[in-house]
């Protein structure tokens, strides 16, 4: 063909153009931004200081570990309930797998701000959980689970699980049946088959959850404000705050650095370990 | 997140049954069990929603049980503002849908078909756009936003949802692309047919399910989005934001409504889609 030459270039462009205005020159812009001071009234003059960074982190450390913290802890916990989860619907699902899945898809039509909502109405000090609970004195009357860490990771874990599910899924689906087979003819039982063939095979699929999960989880700060009160606040709420509230823009846009630095840490050592085309393979 | 996800009808067979049979002895399947109690739970707030749109409360807290009614159906668009953001919502979301489904077919497409300079970095844009945190992606359009002077409002909340959408039907459709025999289309040529005929009478069509699904995806991402669209949304109010500002001050029976009825929706596309995928077997 002619112009063979031209028309993969045509195809890219509008998202090309797309991207690299609304998501890379933002990033850019975000930076600079980070690197001014100033004030609303005054205005804002690009003075090339880190000082705002310093300040960031000094004054929101606790946060920041906090947040690392329950991302790392809610990613934890999505392993252990989804890894099983994913495990009998691709072995054992038989005919009805794609069912299942769309099973885990459906609680999210509901809006993810409606459904965090609603677990602050079930985990509340009176409410259908604990009550029933309390009343039969299974549990003291001043049990409480609202407004504490474990409900904001409990939380996390709640809205996140499917980006668990579905890579690992994915992978365990593609695989093989008859090297299953294989091992136990080789007289590996059922721990030593799942051991050293099923997990090595899978783990592809956990890394791939793990980016999906602890990604979105340490940088939430929705569910913190709904389940966590206010002795529970994430890094994402003092990014909110400082943008929609005080305005405070330079601190805001170097704090949201600070948390995409580490992040970006992770996930570029963690591409480069399997490369980007892999990665998007296992998400896809 | 992808057609063979919410369609694997090229499911291999089912692996270990056999040799289980072969044993005669009959465990018990904790793991259906297991399964299932992870179903319940996620369910678990979704009943609380659908049950308490049915429930008479006593004064503005809507939390303990009060007796039945269909009251907040009868008025389920008693609030103007609720009604605004729930159109804002959907239209943005269909804005979203048509725009980024077009744009990231086009990326899909080259992405699957073609080998061209700046396909690995195009790969690695995607790739930080998909898994950058929504928090670093609403800061970072509001501070271009600002910086530019743009204020913010109903066209920068779509802008911005096409941008975190495109790359996830792109990756859609070059997951389909990729399945596709090139033959199909040389032999159109043969048949006479110009690049731009082949295209609109044997891609595409092959290509129609996974646009569609990438579509569908975009439009769930759109509707759901809460984070980016509280920063660069300035004074339109979306559904969740609407939901989000009533919290203080007691959510009205009404917004249990309208979640039922997007929960309705979404089990409505699954039956269609099981249904499908039962025909096709």
């Amino acid at each position: 063909m002619r112009n063979r030459k031209i028309t993969p270039y045509a195809l890219v462009l509008p998202a090309w153009a797309w991207l690299a205005l609304f998501f890379v020159v933002p990033i850019g812009g975000m930076l600079s931004l980070s690197l001014t001071t100033g004030n609303v009234i005054t205005g804002f003059q690009q003075s090339f200081a880190v000082g705002n960074y310093v300040d960031a982190v000094s004054t929101y450390w606790e946060q920041i570990l906090r947040s690392l913290f329950y991302g790392a802890c809610a990613t934890l916990l999505c392993i252990a309930i989804g890894y099983p989860m994913a495990y009998w619907i691709a072995f054992k699902g038989g005919p009805y797998k794609s069912t299942y899945l769309l099973l885990i898809l459906l609680p999210f039509f509901v809006s993810f701000v409606l459904r965090t909502i609603s677990w602050r109405f079930l985990l509340s000090d009176n409410g259908v959980v604990l009550g029933p609970l309390k009343s039969m004195g299974l549990l003291s009357e001043g049990f409480a689970l609202l407004n504490s860490a474990p409900a904001v990771i409990l939380g996390l874990a709640y809205n996140f699980l499917p980006f668990m599910v579905l890579p690992i899924y994915a992978v365990l689906e593609r695989m093989d049946p008859r090297m299953v087979e294989a091992a136990h003819d080789l007289y590996a039982g059922r721990f030593q088959a799942f051991v050293r063939v099923i997990l090595p095979v899978s783990l592809p699929g956990v890394f791939a959850g793990v980016l999906m999960t602890f990604i979105p989880t340490s940088s939430d700060y929705v569910n913190a404000s709904v389940l966590g009160g206010t002795h529970n606040t994430m890094i994402g709420n003092i990014i909110q705050t400082q943008y929609l509230i005080n305005n405070n823009y330079p601190i805001a846009s170097s704090i949201t650095f600070v948390l995409m630095g580490l992040l970006l840490i992770g996930i570029f050592s963690y591409a480069r370990a399997l490369g980007t085309e892999r990665v998007m393979e296992v998400h896809a | 997140m992808s057609t063979d996800v919410l369609t694997p009808a090229a499911a291999p067979g089912t692996p270990a049954e056999p040799r289980r049979a072969a044993r005669g002895r009959r465990r018990i399947d904790w793991g259906r069990y297991y399964t299932w109690a992870v179903l319940a739970w996620l369910f678990l707030p979704i009943l609380f929603m659908v049950a308490f749109s049915f429930n008479d409360p006593a004064g503005r807290h809507n939390i303990t049980w009060q007796g039945f009614t269909l009251h907040w159906y009868e008025n389920a668009f008693a609030y103007p503002e609720l009604n605004e953001a729930m159109f804002n919502s959907v239209s943005i979301a269909l804005l979203t849908m048509l725009v980024s489904g077009g744009l990231g077919t086009l990326l899909g497409l080259a992405l699957g078909r073609f080998t061209f300079r700046g396909k690995q970095l195009t790969n690695l844009v995607m790739f930080a756009a998909i898994s950058a945190p929504e928090v670093v992606l609403g800061a970072a359009l509001l501070s271009t936003f600002l910086m530019m002077g743009i204020t913010t409002g109903y066209w920068t909340t779509v802008v911005a949802h096409v941008m975190f959408c495109v790359s996830f039907v792109a990756i859609t459709v070059r997951a389909r692309v990729i399945t596709l025999d090139p033959q199909l289309e040389e032999a159109a040529q043969d048949l006479g047919a110009g690049p731009w005929t082949t295209f609109r009478l044997v891609t595409l069509p092959m290509l129609f399910p996974a646009v569609m699904a990438g579509g569908l995806l975009a439009f769930a991402l759109s509707i759901d989005d809460y984070i980016i669209t509280t920063f660069v949304s300035g004074d339109v109010t979306t559904f969740p934001l609407w939901i989000w500002g009533t919290t203080r001050v007691g959510i009205p029976p009404q917004v249990n409504v309208m979640g039922t009825l997007l929960f309705l929706v979404g089990v409505i596309l699954a039956v269609v889609n099981i249904v499908m995928a039962r025909r096709r077997r």
